[in-house]
């Protein structure tokens, strides 16, 4: 029998489509890079400038406290979400519709702007000026938290919910306290369903991070905005702060790519979720 | 029907008294009076619906009943009496009940993320407060008797059905408990896996463990069991030493089953 060459189907559409697109992003990129009005050496100039550095330290610090207290807060919301009792899970309820539904953007500007409201605060005899405890960093710290928190509520009530209540009855009949089968039998099988979307929220929280630059928080970008006020070089700093972003949410990726591998996907593959989540808690206890 | 005597004299280690219960507007226990000695291994029949493995539930007040009473060796569940009104216990106190009633479900429910010897100890070290090696040791003890050994490290999903229900029996064991419920531990296995779970459960009676069985074996409850219990629609239809009622029923409805079953 005679080897006779195949020639696969040729589709000219996609041929034609693969060229324009090709000239369309060659074309954007000769403008830009052609364009007299962006000062390309001062993209290295200020990639490593220290102001900068610091910022991406300020938008690391933002995202991680502000990770961290949102999973804390969200567990409690989530365990309120689904408590019998109705003035409780309705108190989660309307926190969670509360803050999903307002922009989060309104909400860093209310954080920031509550000493309008509450001038002092008073513990017994000692008065405090709002001003002095609201700074920037603490009102954005809060408004991130408080509004993650609601997202974190809803991934972890789905977690909890995707539990088979007959490991709940188990842990019931063998004597276990209420709080001994949440902590012991039902969070930590939640956990393979809620490290997931963690990492997506933990990801996306990188970039959040910006709009607290509006109460000038001296993240990353109102550093980069500080430095372009002074030398109008806005295009360079813009492109300097997203490079970083692009390596930070890069990195995170490849990490939640790492994390997900080890969690595996399929329920057989639970034990090891839960392992490579203790892992992960001990690690985030270290760190912290 | 005769009433179960309640005299909390230290002889009866399950004593049921008018237990009743709704889901709704639908009344599945309608006065349920049994008592079960110490000792005794108690199979309960009946049609699916009857609310047999509901009655088994009240009995660690996994289910709420609407009315009566149920005492666990003297000790009423669920509830403090106080004043002529029952006031119903604190999860606290309901898990201190639960720790001597040992349980056996139908879908096994071995918690996925422990491997058989963590199911098995976890119990006793947190609950009972027994030391690591202590609670591994009897662990390893259970596992030879459900004839398990040297699947310590497994996890549930690696077990068969019926290696898994005999691993939640050790589970169950490990406590201690006083009386042993079993919610139709055979009924989700296959065919070929029911036998091997029988045979621990024989093994356990003729210790003398004080068992309560809803079950369709009626083989198994023939063999085994000092007395049957046949339950329809909410109601005790019939009940005696096991031969009795399954060879020679006397109730119409309890007739009507059997047939069926055979």
């Amino acid at each position: 029998m005679s080897e006779q060459r195949i020639i696969p189907a040729r589709n000219w559409g996609q041929w034609v489509i693969a060229i324009i697109l090709i000239v369309i992003v060659g074309l954007l990129l000769a403008m830009v890079i052609m364009s007299r009005h962006i000062t390309w050496s001062a993209i290295p100039q200020y990639l490593f400038d220290g102001t900068i550095l610091e910022g991406i330290k300020l938008t690391i610090l933002f995202t991680v406290l502000s990770m961290l207290i949102s999973i804390f807060a969200g567990a409690i919301l989530a365990t309120m979400r689904l408590s019998p009792n109705p003035i409780v899970s309705g108190f989660a309820s309307l926190y969670i519709w509360f803050f999903r539904g307002t922009p989060l953007l309104v909400q860093i500007i209310f954080w920031f702007n509550i000493q309008l409201f509450i001038p002092s605060i008073e513990i017994g005899s000692i008065r405090f000026d709002t001003n002095s405890i609201i700074t920037a960093f603490v009102a954005a710290l809060l408004a991130l938290s408080l509004n993650e928190a609601a997202y974190m509520a809803e991934i972890m009530r789905g977690g909890l919910m995707a539990v088979d209540s007959g490991q709940q009855e188990a842990a019931k009949a063998l004597g276990y306290r209420p709080t001994q089968a949440m902590l012991r039998i039902i969070f930590p099988q939640a956990l393979r369903v809620i490290i997931p979307p963690i990492g997506n929220q933990t990801i996306s929280m990188l970039k959040t991070t910006s709009l607290v630059s509006v109460v000038a928080a001296q993240d990353l970008l109102t550093r980069a905005q500080n430095i372009y006020a002074k030398n109008f070089l806005i295009i360079e700093l813009l492109i300097v702060a997203s490079i970083w972003y692009l390596v930070m949410t890069t990195v995170a990726s490849s990490l939640q790519y790492v994390i997900e591998r080890r969690l595996g996907r399929s329920t057989s593959d639970a034990p090891m979720a839960w392992r490579a989540a203790l892992r992960l808690l001990r690690a985030e206890r270290s760190n912290g | 029907m005769t009433q179960p005597a309640l005299t909390g004299n230290g002889v009866a280690m399950v004593e049921a008294l008018d237990v009743r219960k709704s889901f709704g507007a639908h009344e599945v226990l309608k006065g349920i009076n049994l008592t079960i000695g110490k000792g005794e291994v108690v199979c309960l029949l009946g049609p699916s619906g009857s609310g047999k493995s509901t009655f088994l539930r009240c009995i660690n007040h996994l289910e709420r009943m609407t009315g009566g009473r149920i005492l666990v060796d003297g000790q009423l569940i669920g509830y403090n009496e106080r004043h002529g009104l029952l006031y119903e216990m604190s999860g606290k106190e309901l898990a201190r009940q639960r720790q001597d009633i040992g349980m056996v479900f139908q879908r096994f429910n071995l918690f996925a993320h422990h491997d058989v010897l963590n199911n098995i100890s976890q119990a006793p070290m947190l609950i009972r407060g027994q030391s690591r090696e202590r609670a591994l040791a009897r662990a390893r003890e259970l596992l030879k008797l459900v004839d398990l050994e040297g699947r310590e490290n497994s996890y549930p999903y690696q077990l068969s059905g019926g290696q898994q229900q005999r691993v939640a029996i050790a589970r169950a064991l490990a406590m201690n408990p006083k009386l042993m419920l079993f919610d139709e531990p055979t009924s989700a296995l296959d065919p070929e896996l029911v036998g091997e779970v029988l045979a621990v459960m024989r093994k356990l009676a003729a210790d003398g463990m004080t068992m309560l069985v809803v079950t369709h074996e009626l083989a198994f409850a023939r063999e085994v069991a000092d007395r049957v219990i046949f339950m329809d629609q909410g109601v005790v239809v019939e009940e005696g030493p096991a031969r009795q009622v399954i060879d020679a029923p006397q109730h119409e409805r309890t007739k009507t089953f059997l047939r069926r079953m055979h």
